[in-house]
């Protein structure tokens, strides 16, 4: 299995009972809880933390975008990946991803990304999301244009990297007489492409019909099982069987001597990103024409938001894995055999979590966990499991 | 007998469904966000004088969601479509909220088969720094709330809305209202350039708390299109017909009876 230490970058110092108060850390939870000196100590401490993260092994780093937010501080995620291309000297550079629709010239990823991939010598991992639902609300695109504006946006940047250039590009949302993207990216035809999704069953079939890496966000292990047999379901109606490599799940990751000493240092930090950092209405998240009409109806009759979970609820999900290195091994092992994936992407850091804790738990991992996955893929009757 | 008629229209191949009810000159109602519901009091009222017409527009309630609709003027130029396919003349233009907005977007195109304009607390323009609800950010009883003046009158709609039949209806309706008015929010940057081109008696009936729309931007419509008059209902928000039925339906037979007198 394959570890990438992946950050949100949380703005950790905010006022959580004035985002409990507010509502929300997101969109209308005013910029004036940010201090930017508290910040740019922040964005030195989680950098220095990615570069950390390629001292101990794990195999990358991964960066995300959001916007208008305590929840992660990269709303342009290029900056910090700029600044980990140098100093990151061996780990793979993912970011998961840039928010295609939400941007009116989405060639600029197309540039963003090849200048990374060039910069890495090809260590650069592309990741194309379409951005929560509380994007739309801060960014003032709409959300009714967000699939279309997707599916362009992302057929635009690969012919951008594969097409020699000048060509026209004429869509529906975007139109430019001259694509010719410098420069070139450095990998052949182009980095791999990740697509990180909450489990949308149509992100998934595309995906596998892409032959694209699959990232699951933040969901119950069993949850995850189901959404990765689909994703292998879908690859077989396409022609091929698809491999673990092509199955990436987005977890935390806290290891202590004891489960109890882990639970009990990791609790308020980890509740902090459930229960305030991540919390919003449902109006937020999904507006209109965001999802289709059927997927609305689910994700409101399931009442995501707004539910309240403590970090054991979590752990007996299987949404985290925490506790001693003997516990984290055994979860992640029967997850790994439960759900067939190969890659890891793992916070590290969470929620308020602060630096000494974190590179203790970094340090943990890369020698209690990582050593006895690195040559470890999916094993067992998972298809039956997952059933 | 039934006071009103229920049926289906195809309109160059995309269908809509219309209620009609009512006898004499046309009053062609283009309904707000919420969509067309039923055949309410308000319409009854004007349907003593007036032959009463409420399509359902396309992308909201059972119309069909055709492939082009994707703006307020595209919606505007169906309805030219419309009233060439009916050819209705003379016709009382009336448009509330959203509708307003596509009916000032038709007459400021083509005012040839109208006879006036009637902007009920409608969208379509800007008023720079006016305070508006953002209704995509609140829940299905935060907007209902914000629609009323009165909070009596918002436990009624709020118990009609209630009903669970009504869910794939309401979805549909704020997936195609999302599309049409998100960005820029509510408004067409062009369209205040060419309301100068009306040239039908325009009436402006606003609720005096309106909420989403308030009261200036009546008076903003006002500037923008000659001779319009304004009518500001007292104790009322967003939806005069609804809150301030009588009144409501006062002001517009006043306006369309002083439209005779001047003719």
């Amino acid at each position: 299995m394959k570890f990438f230490n992946f950050h949100l970058m949380p703005y950790r110092h905010a006022d959580l009972d004035a985002i409990e108060k507010h509502g929300t850390a997101w969109v209308t939870y005013s910029n004036r809880d940010y201090d930017p000196e508290k910040g740019a100590e922040l964005y030195h401490e989680y950098l220095d933390q990615m570069e950390l993260a390629d001292r101990l092994g794990f195999d990358g780093v991964c960066l995300n975008e959001h916007h208008q937010t305590a929840y992660g501080m990269m709303p342009i995620p290029g900056v910090l990946a700029g600044a980990l291309a140098r100093s990151v000297k061996r780990a793979k550079l993912a970011i998961l991803g840039r928010a295609l629709p939400l941007l009116n010239n989405p060639l600029v990823v197309a540039e963003e990304y090849a200048m990374l991939d060039n910069l890495t010598r090809g260590r650069f991992i592309a990741g194309f999301v379409r951005g929560i639902g509380a994007e739309y609300h801060a960014m003032g695109i709409n959300p009714a244009h967000s699939q279309e504006r997707y599916a362009e946006a992302h057929d635009m940047i690969i012919r951008a990297w594969t097409e020699p250039g000048p060509f026209q590009y004429v869509g529906k949302h975007y139109h430019f007489n001259y694509v010719n993207t410098w420069p070139r990216p450095y990998q052949k035809p182009h980095p791999p492409i990740w697509i990180p999704s909450q489990g949308s069953s149509s992100t998934i079939r595309w995906a596998a019909q892409m032959k694209y890496t699959y990232a699951q966000t933040l969901a119950p292990i069993a949850v995850v099982a189901k959404f990765f047999q689909l994703y292998r379901d879908e690859a077989a109606k396409a022609g091929y069987a698809a491999s673990a490599d092509q199955l990436a799940w987005s977890n935390t990751i806290y290891v202590a001597e004891t489960d109890a000493q882990a639970i009990r240092e990791a609790k308020p930090h980890m509740e902090a990103l459930a229960n305030k950092l991540l919390k919003m209405s449902t109006e937020m998240l999904l507006p209109p024409g965001y999802s289709n009409i059927d997927s609305i109806k689910r994700i409101r009759a399931a009442k995501v938001t707004g539910k309240v979970q403590t970090c054991e609820d979590l752990i007996r999900a299987g949404v985290i894995i925490m506790g001693s290195p003997n516990t984290v091994r055994e979860k992640l092992a029967e997850y790994q055999d439960l759900a067939g994936f190969n890659t890891s992407l793992t916070k590290t850091q969470f929620g308020t979590l602060p630096d000494d804790m974190t590179r203790a738990n970094m340090q943990a991992i890369a020698q209690e966990i990582l050593p006895h996955f690195r040559d470890r893929l999916p094993q067992g009757k998972r298809q039956a499991a997952a059933e | 007998m039934p006071d009103h008629t229920n049926s289906k229209l195809a309109v160059r191949g995309c269908n809509i469904t219309m209620m009609r009810g009512g006898a004499g000159r046309p009053l062609l109602m283009l309904h707000g966000a919420g969509g067309a519901g039923i055949w309410l009091p308000y319409m009854a009222d004007l349907a003593a004088r007036h032959d009463v017409i409420v399509p359902e527009h396309p992308g909201f309630g059972a119309s069909d969601t055709p492939d082009w609709l994707d703006t307020i003027p595209d919606l505007a130029n169906f309805y030219l479509d419309f009233l060439d396919q009916l050819d209705l003349k003379n016709v009382n233009l009336v448009g509330h909220s959203l509708g307003g907005w596509i009916a000032a977007e038709l007459a400021a195109r083509n005012t040839s088969r109208l006879a006036s304009l009637t902007l009920v607390a409608a969208a379509g323009i800007h008023v720079k720094g006016i305070a508006q609800v953002d209704s995509f950010l609140q829940n299905d009883e935060q907007r209902v709330r914000a629609f009323f003046h009165d909070p009596k009158r918002a436990e009624e709609m709020l118990k009609h809305l209630a009903r669970p039949e009504l869910e794939d209806i309401n979805l549909k309706n704020r997936t195609t209202t999302a599309k049409l008015i998100w960005q820029p929010r509510g408004y067409d940057p062009h369209l205040h350039k060419w309301l100068h081109r009306i040239d039908v008696p325009t009436l402006l009936v606003w609720g005096d708390d309106d909420r989403l729309f308030p009261k200036d931007y009546a008076f903003a419509y006002q500037r923008l299109i000659p001779g319009s008059k304004v009518t500001i209902i007292p104790e009322c928000g967003h939806l005069p017909q609804a809150e301030q039925r009588q009144a409501f339906v006062a002001a517009l037979e006043g306006f369309f009876d002083t439209m005779k007198v001047a003719a």
